[in-house]
């Protein structure tokens, strides 16, 4: 077990298996994004309240997840980064950053999309929307930073620093909902004895959650793969490949 | 050689940083006078209503306490990065979060106690009502530690890059919100009349999360600047 995750981490090995699972990858993140987007749009009836509007929670509600799971990712690999110096771990840290931003501007801008008919306003200053504004800032922040330092290896400890730092409003933004009440809706899905969404919305909302989980594996693969060829441009096995 | 124990260590390293900004007073002066330009700034912008600006004067104050703590942070450890004392520092037999820790002290010193001498005055010209004061200054006193303790860790990330100030205020400020929304709710609650020990136990459990936590990430953040 060691053994496998010690190779894991090499990069040469990581870039030929990352390379082997992202056709599998696609494709899967192509029937979940579908069945997701059908189950989604045509088969959910209408909200007795908000009409066709809702149906923007199925990018909404998942963008939003994976914006957080995506910071908790970068802080696991910040940990791993301080502590074994890992090179693997750089990497997916680094990697991950856009893609959260990416994933939080999403959330942030259907959101304001779906607010306009809903409350009226695109945008307005309660707890959560603040917090995943900050969240965006706090990404803009780790980018910004690896950027700025010129020795990547060096970039990447400041900014394993950075996301175990940031971890920290994590809790925060989850815990808004509670401490401020406020306009948003609170949680619908994660009520287990009861939920208040029917099934034939939350199945597509979760098959949605997991296209979006692959999503961003398959992306973190092609970023990784694209970071560590730059990173390791002067070693032998780039060489090789190059040179095939 | 004697060894200095570690309380000692941290009083020299305490007394050596207060020495060098009372020899350096422009050091202390121009966050306070930035924090008493930036709230002077507010009634010329806005108007001056004495209703509007009670009303928003716990959100002014703090927005500026901010900004002149996050003006000020540099101060922390650039010029020891640049003289080399910050190396020294590193290589002590000391445990460097403890050292942190005392320059962080007397920074905040330097910075947070005038703007807590200062605050009230400015409360007062903004027409802040009677009972808001203490609560302010209260904030004051348990908030701007924070600032300057989870502010350390930006700086000790951003001390050896060339233009490390731009990019200090997009790591450190997004850190500072909880410390801004509950200060500035407890002013604003206690302006009500409403009991605000809520928002004042939130805050101090922030500042014992960041005295206890932080010169850890700024120590490790020194470690990396310096490589």
């Amino acid at each position: 077990m060691y053994l496998w995750f010690n190779k894991l981490g090499s990069p040469p090995h990581f870039y030929r298996i990352a390379g082997k699972w992202m056709p599998w990858l696609a494709s899967i993140f192509l029937v979940l994004l579908l069945t997701g987007l059908y189950g989604g749009l045509v088969l959910a009836p209408p909200d007795y309240q908000q009409g066709d509007s809702y149906r923007i929670i199925f990018i909404h509600v998942p963008s939003a997840w994976m914006s957080l799971f995506i910071y908790v990712v970068m802080a696991f690999c910040g940990v791993v980064t301080v502590v074994w110096r890992m090179k693997l771990a750089e990497v997916i840290l680094i990697s991950s950053a856009p893609i959260g931003a990416s994933f939080t501007f999403l959330a942030l801008v259907t959101g304001s999309l779906w607010g306009k008919p809903m409350w009226g306003t695109w945008w307005v200053w309660d707890a959560r929307l603040t917090s995943e504004l900050i969240l965006l800032f706090l990404y803009l922040g780790v980018i910004g930073l690896h950027g700025a330092i010129e020795d990547k290896r060096v970039a990447a400890r400041a900014v394993a620093i950075l996301a175990i730092v940031g971890v920290v409003n994590i809790p925060i933004i989850h815990y808004s909902v509670e401490w401020w009440n406020s306009l948003h809706q609170g949680p619908t899905v994660t009520k287990f004895d009861k939920p208040s969404i029917h099934w034939s919305m939350l199945l597509p909302l979760l098959l949605m959650a997991l296209a979006f989980q692959v999503y961003y594996v398959l992306a973190l693969f092609q970023r990784c793969r694209a970071e560590l060829l730059l990173r390791e441009r002067n070693s032998k096995w780039v060489q090789e490949l190059s040179g095939e | 050689m004697n060894r200095l124990s570690l309380s000692q260590a941290f009083i020299y390293l305490l007394r050596r940083d207060l020495t060098l900004a009372v020899r350096n007073r422009a050091e202390f002066a121009n966050p306070l006078l930035f924090f008493i330009l930036v709230i002077t700034l507010f009634p010329l912008a806005v108007g001056a209503v004495p209703e509007l600006l009670a009303r928003i004067a716990p959100g002014i104050i703090w927005v500026a306490a901010l900004l002149a703590a996050m003006l000020s942070l540099d101060s922390i450890f650039r010029s020891d990065f640049d003289d080399g004392s910050l190396e020294q520092l590193l290589m002590s037999a000391h445990p460097m979060p403890v050292l942190v820790l005392a320059k962080v002290a007397a920074h905040w010193l330097v910075t947070g106690i005038p703007l807590l001498l200062v605050s009230p005055l400015l409360a007062e010209m903004l027409g802040m009502p009677q009972a808001a004061q203490g609560i302010l200054l209260l904030t004051i006193l348990i908030g701007t530690p924070i600032l300057s303790l989870v502010g350390s860790i930006g700086v000790a990330l951003t001390v050896g890059l060339p233009k490390g100030g731009i990019i200090l205020s997009l790591l450190v400020l997004p850190l500072y919100v909880p410390v801004l929304i509950f200060a500035s709710g407890a002013i604003e609650g206690a302006a009500g009349g409403l009991d605000v020990s809520a928002q004042i136990y939130m805050l101090l459990a922030f500042l014992f999360l960041s005295i206890s936590l932080s010169p850890l990430a700024t120590a490790a953040a020194l470690r990396m600047s310096m490589s």
